[in-house]
């Protein structure tokens, strides 16, 4: 058994998504939600719920867009997709990700 | 910040596609769970745990759907939109009590919106067509610090000398008879420096207006533009008018220009019809060219201000060179300085007239309003009572108060709101209804208009706000009360009179009660005064003597021409059945226009270093102070035969006899004006002349014929009516000049009316709106009594069936009420002794205490009470113990 699952941090969720859309393209929630799980291997507790506010609140900056498509299996279902706007902010994001844990780590190293 | 403003587009946008992107998210979510089961099914697993885990991993579906939709929309203003939903719900449930508040607060804010327009529209934003009005002062002279006219020389060198007045503006308003075709009629117009209308920003439709230097030169532009109404009316809108000429006061004018409709000139209350430049004003001016004498003040002046320029600094500038003036013109300008004024307080005009009217108006719609919303709040809690039930129940499911307190103040809101709506509508309705106070006098076209811009919208609105909080607190401070396990036993019913929620009703009965007695207070000190004015004796005959005038200047008669009219026209009136006698006389007391002052000079009389004497005069014939009933303590009248080639004589008041000759009989002494010198032959008993409310001031008559003017009233001695004697003067006038018209024909009593017309507006005013409150008090009452009555059946059965008769439970009812009364009517009185100073300038010989208008305000709160219990009264005789008893 593995350690302890993590929560999602907060305001990580957001950099979460916009990178699983930027590597994978345009997907329904539930994929984004699979697949974050899967790259997390499955130490990421996430209720999937909270991901449908986070998909509006990105979609409201207009980092990201969405359209009724049809699924593998052929439901209806909405498809989400990086914007260029979106994929600006995924950049600043993962950069200030980068620093802040780069940061961190030095922090805990030294004391 | 673009993604803030997109996002706060988006969220906006949410509200009005709510439905659709309900469904939306019920079929994104949908799929995601199916996908999810479908997933778990393949994994194995059996239906139902394949269901479960998918649900498991999701979290709570509703959550996530609120979380949502909260993230979706604006939740704050979705819940506003709810509580506005459910109060216009509410309100249509219960029309008779929406109508009744909504009409309460229809009056109460409708009175404030009126008032706040009036004051706009005449005290601050006077005249509407005029740009930058902020930057508009009137400016007057000052004579030992009272406001008086200014002369035109004087005015050019303050031109000169001030470097932060971006223009100065005369104006002088003066009268004329127009005669256009048959018709002649008399008309007011202005005279005004050229630079007028380029310094008001007012543009005329046709034409133009005056070019710089058509004011200088005497009588040497007669050129004229007119207003917009009388080129309609009287040019039938001829659209060739420029360059056609019309005949003011006889001299042929040419029209330059037509001004823009809406512009009514800048004279507070009266609009003016024609403009000419002030080179022409010898011909309008009764005494003569003044544009280059010092010493005529006759001008009435705003000035402009430079933008950003503050009064005090442009006042520091100005009297600066009022000083200089001082110093180079001693023999005119001593003692005497200039002083600018706010558009509110200029001294010249309606305005000031209506000044303290307008006041005190300010005050009375503030207590108009209380009790109004007084009344509002009564009626929202005999409605809180009825939806304590609703309310409890709301706060059992789980509802917070705060949000039960924004139910209460959104719906507070909404009533307030159509009552704002209504009352702009009653403002609307009452924009010229001050013109209809005053009595009409011929010739002149009143205009006072109210103003409904945006600043009194806004006022308005504001009014609007603090009602709703006003209405908002007293449910509140019920609803604040409710105990979840109380209220679901049910209520007992109260008693007449106990209980803490009958406290705050009462409370606020008493509050309209105090609030109504304040304004009856002052309704009646004002009605006294005004009566005192009308019975005062302004020191002259007011009945039995009648008065007009015939326009010889207007009509082109010089000054000899007039002089034998006067006489001819004398000797056939006299001659006329029932005129015991008449005389001409300059200016008519109490009328409209000034008196005109003059610098004397009296033997022995050593004046102290700073003061010119100065005083007051009029030019009279033979047998004016006969004519007039105007007593003679010693000497005589002028006579016919005190003419031009007589030596010159002089009547003096006893006021001047005591001051320039300290009580000695001023009889055979001499007084100098204008450099002349005059014996002084009679003296008259003091009288009203300017106002009556003045204090007896020095002041002298002068024979007409050694100080000849062409304009002058006739006075009339007779019992006859003006109706009778108007078609004998007529046909008189008519015999000796086919082409002369008559003024119109009225008593002296009418004249001192119409001088007392602030006063009347005012009792008027402050009538009306005393009756209203009133009526809203006594509504008020009626409703709390009624209310006691139907709650305390029980009490009232139990009462009957212990044997009280049916006098009994009528005077337990009409004590409470009148109990309330006295409460109020005390609280008022104490209120009123404090407040009624405040009417200090509108009354007359009335103190502010006056015990008359304190009781028979308390009669008639005591009646109107009365009248409110009455019926709940009767009500409560007609309580059938066996019922109430039962129930």
């Amino acid at each position: 058994m593995p350690t302890s699952k993590s929560e999602v941090l907060q305001g990580t969720l957001d950099l979460l998504v916009l990178k699983t859309l930027d590597s994978m393209g345009p997907m329904h929630g539930f994929g984004i939600a699979l697949r974050i799980q899967q790259v997390s291997e499955d130490l990421l507790q996430l209720n999937q719920g909270t991901l449908y506010p986070a998909l509006l609140r990105l979609e409201q900056r207009g980092w990201i867009a969405s359209k009724w498509g049809v699924s593998e299996n052929n439901r209806k279902a909405k498809y989400y997709s990086l914007t260029r706007a979106g994929r600006k902010q995924l950049g600043e994001e993962a950069e200030n990700w980068g620093r802040m844990s780069a940061m961190i780590n030095r922090v805990l190293r030294t004391s | 910040m673009r993604e803030f403003f997109g996002t706060f587009i988006r969220r906006v946008m949410a509200l009005f596609r709510r439905r659709r992107l309900e469904d939306d998210l019920d079929e994104e979510l949908r799929t995601h769970l199916e996908m999810a089961v479908e997933l778990n099914l393949g994994k194995g697993m059996s239906a139902e745990d394949a269901r479960r885990e998918a649900l498991r991993s999701f979290g709570g579906v509703e959550q996530t759907k609120e979380n949502y939709r909260d993230q979706r929309g604006l939740p704050m203003i979705e819940t506003t939109l709810q509580d506005l939903r459910f109060g216009l719900r509410m309100l249509r449930r219960s029309p008779g009590f929406s109508i009744l508040a909504i009409l309460c607060l229809t009056l109460g804010i409708g009175a404030n919106a009126a008032v706040f327009s009036w004051v706009e529209g005449i005290l601050f934003r006077p005249y509407p067509a005029v740009v930058h009005q902020e930057q508009l002062f009137a400016l007057t002279g000052t004579a030992l610090g009272e406001a008086d006219l200014t002369s035109w020389p004087d005015l050019l060198d303050l031109q000169r000398s001030c470097t932060l007045v971006d223009s100065f503006i005369v104006t002088k308003i003066m009268g004329t008879t127009l005669s256009i075709g048959d018709r002649a009629e008399v008309t007011t117009g202005s005279i005004v420096s050229a630079n007028y209308f380029d310094a008001i920003g007012v543009h005329p439709i046709l034409g133009r207006g005056f070019e710089p230097g058509e004011d200088l030169g005497r009588n040497a532009h007669p050129v004229t533009v007119i207003s917009y109404q009388l080129w309609k009316g009287r040019f039938k809108g001829d659209p060739q008018i420029i360059g056609k000429t019309q005949r003011l006061n006889n001299v042929v004018h040419t029209i330059v220009g037509v001004a823009p409709e809406g512009f009514y000139g800048t004279f507070v209350g009266w609009a003016m019809q024609f403009w000419v430049p002030a080179s022409m004003e010898e011909n309008f001016e009764a005494s003569g060219y003044k544009l280059e004498d010092r010493g005529a003040r006759w001008i009435e002046a705003y000035v402009r201000l430079k933008p950003g320029v503050t009064l005090a600094q442009a006042q520091q500038e100005i009297s600066a060179a009022a000083k200089r003036l001082e110093a180079e013109y001693p023999a005119t300008n001593r003692g005497r300085g200039i002083k600018l004024w706010p558009l509110w307080q200029t001294p010249f005009n309606n305005a000031n007239t209506l000044l303290p009217t307008l006041e005190i108006m300010l005050a009375v719609v503030v207590f108009v309003l209380l009790i109004a919303c007084a009344n509002v709040g009564n009626l929202l809690l005999v409605r809180s009572f009825a939806r304590r039930h609703e309310m409890t129940v709301r706060l059992a499911i789980g509802a917070g108060r705060g949000r039960l307190l924004k139910q209460l103040f959104t719906e507070g809101l909404i009533l307030s709101a159509f009552g704002a709506a209504g009352g702009l509508l009653v403002a609307h309705w009452c924009r010229h209804a001050l013109v209809l106070l005053f009595p009409a006098r011929g010739g002149v076209a009143m205009h006072l208009p109210g103003e409904i811009d945006w600043r009194v919208l806004a006022l308005s609105a504001g009014v609007c706000l603090l009602a709703t909080l006003l209405l908002g607190l007293v449910p509140a401070m019920q609803t604040s009360k409710i105990d979840l396990a109380g209220a679901l036993k049910s209520d007992s019913a109260g008693v007449v009179g106990g209980g803490g929620r009958a406290w705050v009703r009462s409370g606020l009965v008493v509050v309209q009660v105090s609030l109504s007695f304040v304004l009856l207070v002052g309704a009646g000190l004002l009605l006294q005064s005004l009566q005192r004015i009308r019975t005062m004796s302004p020191g002259f005959s007011t009945h039995g003597v009648l008065d007009t005038s015939v326009p010889l200047v207007a009509a082109g008669y010089d000054a000899p021409r007039a002089q034998s009219f006067q006489d001819e026209l004398l000797n056939r009136v006299k001659a006329l059945p029932g005129v015991e006698s008449a005389a001409f006389g300059r200016m008519t007391p109490l009328g409209y226009g000034s008196f005109s002052s003059t610098a004397i000079a009296v033997d022995g009389y050593q004046p102290p270093p700073e003061e010119q004497p100065a005083v007051q005069y009029n030019e009279v014939g033979p047998d004016y102070f006969a004519t007039m009933g105007i007593p003679l303590v010693s000497g005589r009248e002028f006579r016919r035969a005190d003419d031009e080639k007589a030596a010159l004589v002089a009547v003096v008041n006893e006021t001047m006899a005591a001051k320039y000759w300290g009580g000695k009989n001023p009889i055979g002494e001499r007084v100098q004006v204008k450099g002349r010198w005059m014996q002084v032959v009679g003296v008259a008993k003091d009288s009203k002349y300017q106002s009556v409310r003045e204090t007896p001031k020095p002041f002298f008559y002068v024979p007409l014929r050694q100080n000849f003017s062409r304009s002058a009233g006739l006075y009339i001695r007779t019992p006859l009516s003006p109706e009778t004697m108007t078609t004998a003067l007529a046909r008189e006038v008519h015999a000796l000049d086919g082409n002369l018209a008559l003024y119109e024909v009225i008593t002296l009593q009418e004249q001192v009316d119409r001088s007392t017309s602030p006063q009347q507006v005012a009792v008027t005013l402050v009538g009306v709106l005393g009756g209203l409150a009133l009526l809203l008090a006594t509504i008020g009452l009626y409703g709390v009594m009624s209310y006691a009555v139907s709650q305390s059946t029980r009490e009232l059965g139990l009462r009957m069936a212990l044997g009280a008769g049916a006098s009994n439970l009528l005077r337990l009812v009409l004590a409470r009420g009148l109990a309330l009364t006295t409460g109020g009517v005390l609280l008022g009185a104490a209120v009123a002794l404090g407040l009624t100073r405040l009417l200090g300038n509108l009354l007359y010989k009335v103190s502010p205490r006056d015990p008359l208008a304190f009781g028979s305000a308390f009669v008639v709160m005591t009646i109107a009470s009365l009248a409110a219990c009455l019926l709940p009264a009767w009500r409560a005789t007609r309580t059938d113990p066996a019922r109430a008893l039962r129930e």
